[in-house]
């Protein structure tokens, strides 16, 4: 009957009907009666169920419930119903000989229910609870994940929408994957769930034979980390460990080459070091930790190619520092052994080969890159202190927010840097205040050059560095615009900012790890003592020695060194030229590449300071999103 | 702090003197509205005697008060008759002594009135009835009635409902046009009289059945051939016609030409007009006819449709050509066209004003003058150390001195032109806790936070849950400190939202234990044992669809399906009086904002108007064409809206019952209303998801809002009237920018003269926020007196 609103054509009692009716009380009736009778209690059904409709209105429900029907017929003037005031749903039977359809009506024992010894609990009271639902018109402000994950029991909705959430993530429609990808990263309620994403993220293991469902893991992962509402807390180790697994180990889908595990190696680097990015202070040395294991990769050549692929591709997307820090030492040793493979020319070498190719092609980027932030940085502590020096903020949250030398992405990654949401970066402060070192950058250059030739595709020339960031800041400051209601301050940077000022004065040597928990002294002391100790020794003599200790306490000569270095780098400092399409097709390896020197006049040198004044103030300081901005993709641009 | 306040006086003497001296009037002045329901009782007599008696009549009569009136005086007749003419002009044309032809309907009913004391034998009585409503020695034959014959003596009575002394409120009642066309109505309902199913007989005349098809599709090939300035107001014309021409054949018995007239053209109908449709559609025999109560609004209401003179005479030299006489009866007969000068109007036009169940509202029912202006706010005497020191007894918190009385003094000097005088109607005077309660209201207002488009109010949800039994209704305190629910299960259930719990008084024992003379008398009287956060009160027996707290907070009232309406004491939490008189569902019932008084409405189709202290409405406000689904009260307490699901909200003055605006446009039953702090504006939500703005002033449709997808159950504006705040049953509250709705307004004298309004599609813009429940529909919406919204709602799993 409810049904008689929606539809035009309404439900007919036929003459039938009618007459069975009639037979059943011992009345006879003729075609005709019955006819009329029929169409009567057609017409008088549906005007009762029209002002039935009416009390549900007032009842301020969208279902048609049997009392509001009871309810019309008794302003009618006709005997309500009785019995069918339950809320379960009334089973609808047909007999099929007779064609004849009625409601189950089951006989009830009521001595049974009567000495029932589960006595129905009675519903709970009704009460009210308020909640604030929106502060100022803006966003749900409940607080989130206040009970511990793991106390708090799930509710039903809850668990209903990890259900969906999960089957549709790991389903086969794309589009559904979206959608859940998409609420992932934007629902505020989730929190309670985090754990049970984060174990089914952690089956990465279980599924290495399927690059699809690593892929949607990933994405799963980023939609997580991208989340703004979540905490991950030590979560992030779990996931990080996760998304180190499909970096690092020989997956098994990778042993047919036509499965391009590349791409999700690719794509999980740049999820890591987005991790950390954005999540790397919630968990201390986790730096550290990934550094070294990454480092075992790369110095275990038992390990096939693409695990070491996969570790060239996880330092260089942690940024320039740490390839400096763990592939540059380690390229002299790995490279004998990449050669061997590269000039291996028999047939049965050939995939091997070609593995070797793309491992030879993501050390080629990341050296690039590093070679490029390395001149960049130089001239910068000549620049930077004027600059940051009266706006602390600068300082503090260049390093912050753009960080020691971000690499560029692989190319391949390209199209996953999109999905990476918005960030803003304060590029050219960040450049600025990096006085990572006088390294002997010509050294490094030319042990480089030694391996690679002109496949190197960094070139010098007289361009000064604003080259590669000035064309970056006018999007950053698009992107400002578009969503000046994004910044929320966050309270980490503001605490942590007097103490970034004094690794600026004490130890500017201070390393490329970003949102560093542990202060640089502890960082020197814990971990990376090797790797300081290359860098150092490498800015202190060419190319070749290796060897020889420097301490931590003479980082103070740094100013003076690099105040040497940057009129020696002077006007005519260095500038890049890309030698060529090598980064796309890295497969093809050493390809000979054009080598162009363009002396270009130096651009006017007041741009990057007056984007250095304004980042601090429009910057937003929350978890940043980052996104690669246009500086790091020039290396990218084919000439 | 009097004890008496407190105590378990039932009745709020609150009128003060005035209402004492007058009490002895009371009783001989309240005639007129026993002999109202006398004429009632006499009519249905008649559907008595006729034979069938339909149940609904039955209770109509055992309703009416059986103290008075019956055996009453013929003069008293006389005079019920003359009053409601009188009103009836005053409802639909312009000013009370402009006489006006009364509508057909109601001299039908007059008929069927004078036919019954023919009948009766009460010659005098008829006769005196004859004369005062102006009827021809022979108006009893049935074929003359239809014409449309204007009765000048109708207006005979109008002149008495002017000049209404302020204080002859309470012993004055006059019932507005329809009220008498009611009786009818209902009457009509089961009955097979020939004298008042007369007003069936309208369709009995009628040509060729098979030729109806033709008439109608040359009227649309017509009308889709003029020009297109011209087509779009003539074409309002097909759904009246539509229509009454499928009633006619289905009146003559022509089953099947209907069924096929009505496949036929249904389809070219407006989509706004699909539900009354489908209720036509399923109607299909003559005996049907009878009780459809849509149908007998068809035929005792004329469709007004608003036409410019050019269309019209367009149509008419077009009807006349073709000697088209069966659409012009129709139109003759059961169309009122609003001829105007001046352009055609277009389309979008049409479409906005149109969607009633009775077409639009004639130009004249909205030029009434509305006094829309607020009224003065009352001085605040009281020494203000005293004050404070009250304070400080009732609420047991101290209190800083403050200079707010200069600047409340200051506000409230100025006369506002538009506001009614401030004795229009008497106004209970404010007791010494209201004046505290001021108080505390001018501290709030001063922290009250500015909203505007760039701040947006903060929202706190209170959700009912485990509200198995079905809530139906809430309301909160203006103090925001209780919440009330009205439940399907009868119940309706106060909670306290402050951590004062709530209370009962002692019982009478008690009481006479205590010291009535210490300071603290108000403490002392309250039983601790009974505090609780919830208080249950049971007296209903049926779904409670109204609820609605007294500004002083100590009474509740809750209208209910069982088709009354209970005042409950928040002191004793028990009721106190049970306001019979609806006999239907009540929808809706409403405080005035200064108390005393309260407004219902409920299936029945009319509203009334009560006064806590009288068990008998004082003022029947009768014209919608369906229920009324909600009642609002005025800010200055002189008016009274109603939405109604005939799709259009009436606005009525509570001084002389009349009904001074009609507001056409909605293209649903409406459930919601709100009037704008200043008074101007009212907002109006339906079941078609949009809101509806006015202006009262001018009688104006001056916005619509759209983007809500389902019922809107709840409006609010915010206490400075910057923010509209709309609550649906599609799970959101939306915000949107009343302040710019109402700056950007133009209402130049033209468009005030035509009433033709010109809104551009702007709710994208007015919208300021869309904000989502947890599959909680919005009930009810409140702003605090700092502009905090609260919305609340039940949780349906």
């Amino acid at each position: 009957m409810a049904a008689d609103r929606e539809e035009r054509r309404f439900a007919e009692v036929s003459r039938d009907s009618v007459k069975l009716m009639a037979e059943s009380a011992g009345l006879e009736l003729g075609d005709e009666v019955a006819a009329l009778l029929a169409e009567d209690v057609c017409y008088r059904l549906r005007e009762a169920a029209q002002s039935s409709a009416q009390f549900m209105r007032h009842a301020k429900r969208k279902k048609l419930t049997v009392d509001d029907f009871n309810k019309a017929l008794r302003w009618s003037n006709v005997e309500a119903i009785c019995g069918y005031g339950a809320q379960d749903a009334m089973l609808f039977r047909s007999v099929k000989e007779g064609e004849l359809f009625f409601v189950e009506d089951r006989d009830i024992n009521l001595i049974e229910l009567a000495l029932a010894t589960n006595i129905p609990k009675g519903c709970a009271e009704t009460m009210v609870r308020a909640n604030v639902a929106y502060l100022d018109g803006k966003g749900n402000v409940g607080p989130q994940g206040t009970v511990p994950a793991a106390v708090q029991s799930l509710s039903d909705d809850l668990l209903k929408y990890y259900q969906q959430i999960t089957r549709a993530i790991l389903g086969e429609d794309p589009h559904l994957m979206k959608v859940a990808l998409q609420d992932l990263q934007s629902n505020s309620k989730i929190a309670a769930l985090l754990p049970y994403f984060v174990y089914v993220i952690s089956g990465v293991k279980s599924v290495s034979h399927d690059l699809e469902q690593l892929n949607r893991l990933l994405h799963m992962v980023k939609s997580l980390v991208q989340n703004p509402y979540l905490y991950l807390g030590s979560y992030v180790r779990s996931l990080v460990s996760s998304v180190m697994y499909c970096i690092l180990e020989p997956l098994a889908a990778s042993i047919n080459p036509l499965n391009d595990h590349w791409t999700l190696r690719d794509y999980a680097a740049l999820l890591l070091s987005h991790i950390f990015w954005t999540h790397g202070d919630l968990v201390s040395g986790l730096y550290r930790q990934i550094l070294l294991s990454l480092q075992k990769v790369l110095s275990d050549p038992v390990r096939p190619l693409c695990s070491h692929y996969g570790a060239v591709v996880g330092l260089h997307a942690l940024g320039w520092k740490a390839v400096e820090r763990v592939l540059f030492p380690h390229l002299p040793a790995y490279w004998a052994n990449l050669q061997a493979v590269l000039d291996d020319y028999s047939v049965s070498n050939a995939q091997v080969k070609a593995d070797g190719h793309k491992v030879y092609g993501a050390i080629l980027v990341a050296v690039e890159r590093l070679l490029k932030m390395k001149a960049l940085s130089l001239p910068q502590p000549a620049e930077g202190c004027s600059s940051s020096q009266p706006g602390c903020l600068a300082g503090p949250m260049g390093y912050r927010v753009s960080s020691p030398g971000l690499s560029p992405p692989p190319e391949p990654l390209a199209e996953a840097g999109l999905g990476i949401a918005s960030h803003l970066q304060a590029g050219g402060a960040g450049c600025q205040w990096e006085e990572w070192s006088p390294v002997p950058l010509p050294a490094m250059y030319s042990e480089l050059y030694s391996f690679f030739g002109d496949s190197l595709a960094v070139r010098f020339s007289t361009e000064q560095s604003f080259g590669g960031f000035s064309p970056c800041t006018p999007s950053h400051f698009r992107e400002t615009r578009k969503e000046p209601l994004g910044h929320v301050s966050n309270p980490d940077t503001t605490r942590k900012m007097p103490q970034l000022t004094a690794n600026l004065n004490i130890s500017p040597r201070q390393d490329g790890s970003p949102r560093t928990d542990p202060p640089p002294p502890s960082l020197a002391a814990t971990g990376s003592v090797r790797s300081l100790a290359r860098s150092s020794m490498q800015r202190s003599r060419a190319s070749s020695s290796r060897s020889g200790q420097r301490s931590i306490g003479l980082s103070r000569d740094v100013f003076p060194k690099a105040r040497f270095t940057s009129p020696h780098s002077g006007p005519p400092t260095f500038s890049f030229v890309i030698g060529g399409r090598q980064m796309g097709r890295r497969c093809q390896g050493r390809r000979p590449f054009q080598t162009i020197f363009v002396p270009t006049p130096p651009p006017p040198v007041v741009l990057p300071r007056v984007y250095t004044h304004k980042l601090p103030v429009i910057g937003r300081v929350c978890k940043p999103l980052r996104r690669w901005t246009r500086s790091h993709y020039s290396l990218h641009l084919p000439l | 702090m009097n004890f008496k306040k407190a105590g378990l006086d039932s009745c709020p003497l609150t009128l003060g003197s005035t209402d004492q001296s007058e009490g002895s009037i009371l009783r001989s002045r309240w005639f007129p509205f026993f002999n109202f329901a006398h004429a009632q009782f006499i009519f249905k007599m008649a559907a008595v005697q006729g034979g069938m008696v339909d149940a609904k009549d039955e209770l109509d009569i055992k309703s009416e008060p059986p103290s008075d009136g019956f055996g009453n005086s013929n003069a008293n007749d006389g005079r019920l008759l003359s009053s409601s003419p009188g009103a009836g002009t005053g409802g639909t044309a312009t000013g009370n002594n402009k006489p006006a032809p009364g509508p057909p309907e109601e001299q039908q009913t007059l008929l069927a009135v004078l036919q019954f004391l023919k009948k009766s034998k009460l010659a005098e009585s008829a006769e005196i009835l004859r004369r005062e409503a102006g009827l021809p020695e022979d108006a009893l034959d049935p074929k003359g009635t239809d014409a449309s014959g204007s009765g000048p003596g109708l207006a005979a009575g109008s002149g008495q409902v002017d000049g209404v002394d302020a204080s002859s409120l309470l012993s004055r009642v006059t019932v507005s046009s329809s009220a008498a066309a009611q009786a009818p109505k209902k009457a009509a309902a089961g009955e097979d009289q020939p004298d008042v199913s007369v007003v069936l007989s309208a369709y009995s005349q009628q040509g060729d059945p098979s030729l109806y098809d033709a008439y109608y599709s040359g009227l649309k090939r017509f009308i889709e051939s003029v020009l297109d300035c011209h087509r779009a107001e003539l074409s309002q014309l097909f759904y009246p016609l539509f229509v009454h021409m499928y009633l006619e054949l289905v009146y003559n018995n022509n089953e099947s030409v209907a069924k096929a007239f009505f496949e036929k053209f249904s389809g070219d109908q407006e989509c706004y007009y699909e539900q009354d449709l489908r209720i036509l559609s399923s109607l299909t025999k003559k005996e049907h006819m009878k009780g459809n109560e849509t149908l007998l609004d068809f035929r005792t209401s004329k469709f007004v449709l608003r036409i410019s003179r050019d269309s019209y005479q367009l149509l008419k030299r077009h009807l006349q050509e073709r000697q088209n006489n069966q659409i012009w009866n129709i139109i003759q007969e059961h169309l009122y066209i609003d001829i105007f000068d001046g352009m055609p109007r277009s389309k979008s036009q049409i479409d906005a004003m149109s969607g009633s169940l009775a077409g639009e509202a004639r130009r004249e029912a909205n030029k009434a003058k509305v006094f829309y202006g607020l009224l003065k706010e009352p001085e605040i005497e009281l020494p203000l150390d005293d004050e404070d020191e009250e304070a400080e007894n009732e609420e047991g918190k101290p209190k800083k001195k403050k200079p707010k009385k200069d600047s409340m003094g200051s506000k409230s000097k100025k006369q506002d032109p538009n506001a009614p005088l401030q004795t229009r109607i008497p106004l209970p005077e404010l007791k010494d806790s209201d004046k505290l309660d001021k108080i505390m209201y001018m501290k709030e207002s001063t922290k009250r936070i500015r909203l505007g488009s760039d701040n947006l109010p903060s929202i706190c949800f209170y959700t009912f849950l485990n509200a198995y039994q079905g809530l139906t209704a809430v309301d909160v305190t203006d103090d925001s400190s209780l919440i009330a629910g009205g439940f399907a299960d009868s119940t309706v259930r106060v909670w306290s939202v402050t951590p004062k719990k709530l209370r009962k008084v002692k019982s009478a024992a008690d009481l006479n234990l205590i010291d009535k003379e210490s300071d603290d008398v108000l403490e002392r009287i309250m039983d601790e044992k009974t505090a609780s956060e919830l208080k249950i009160l049971y007296g209903h027996s049926g779904p409670v669809y109204g609820i609605s707290f007294s500004p002083d907070r100590n009474y509740l009232l809750s209208s209910s399906e069982d088709g009354t309406i209970r005042l409950w004491s928040l002191q004793t939490f028990t009721c106190l009086v049970g306001y019979k008189g609806h006999n239907y569902p009540v929808w809706d019932t409403q405080f005035s904002p200064y108390g005393y008084y309260f407004v219902s409405g409920g299936h029945d189709r009319v509203a009334r108007l009560w006064a806590t202290d009288h068990y008998q409405p004082l003022r029947i406000f009768a014209g919608h064409l369906a229920d009324i689904t909600c009642t609002r009260f005025h800010p200055n307490s002189n008016y009274v809206a109603t939405g109604s699901s005939d799709r259009t909200i009436r606005l009525w003055d509570v001084l002389n019952g009349n009904c001074v605006r009609i507001f056409t446009g909605h293209k649903g039953p409406i459930h919601a209303l709100a009037f704008s702090p200043n008074g101007k504006f009212l907002a109006s939500g339906a079941t078609d998801g949009r809101v509806l703005l006015w202006d009262i002033g001018h009688g104006l449709m001056v916005g619509e809002l759209k983007g809500h997808t389902d019922t809107i159950y709840s409006l609010r504006f915010s206490r400075d009237g910057e923010i509209l705040a709309s609550g649906s049953m599609d799970n959101t509250v939306r915000l949107w920018d009343a302040m710019k709705a109402f700056d950007d307004l133009e209402t130049d004298d033209f468009t005030a003269a035509t009433g033709h309004i010109h809104l551009q599609d702007n709710s994208q813009e007015l919208l300021l926020g869309t904000y989502m429940t947890k599959s909680t529909p919005v009930l009810h919406l409140h702003f605090t007196r700092r502009n905090l919204l609260l919305a609340a709602g039940a949780y349906n799993p």
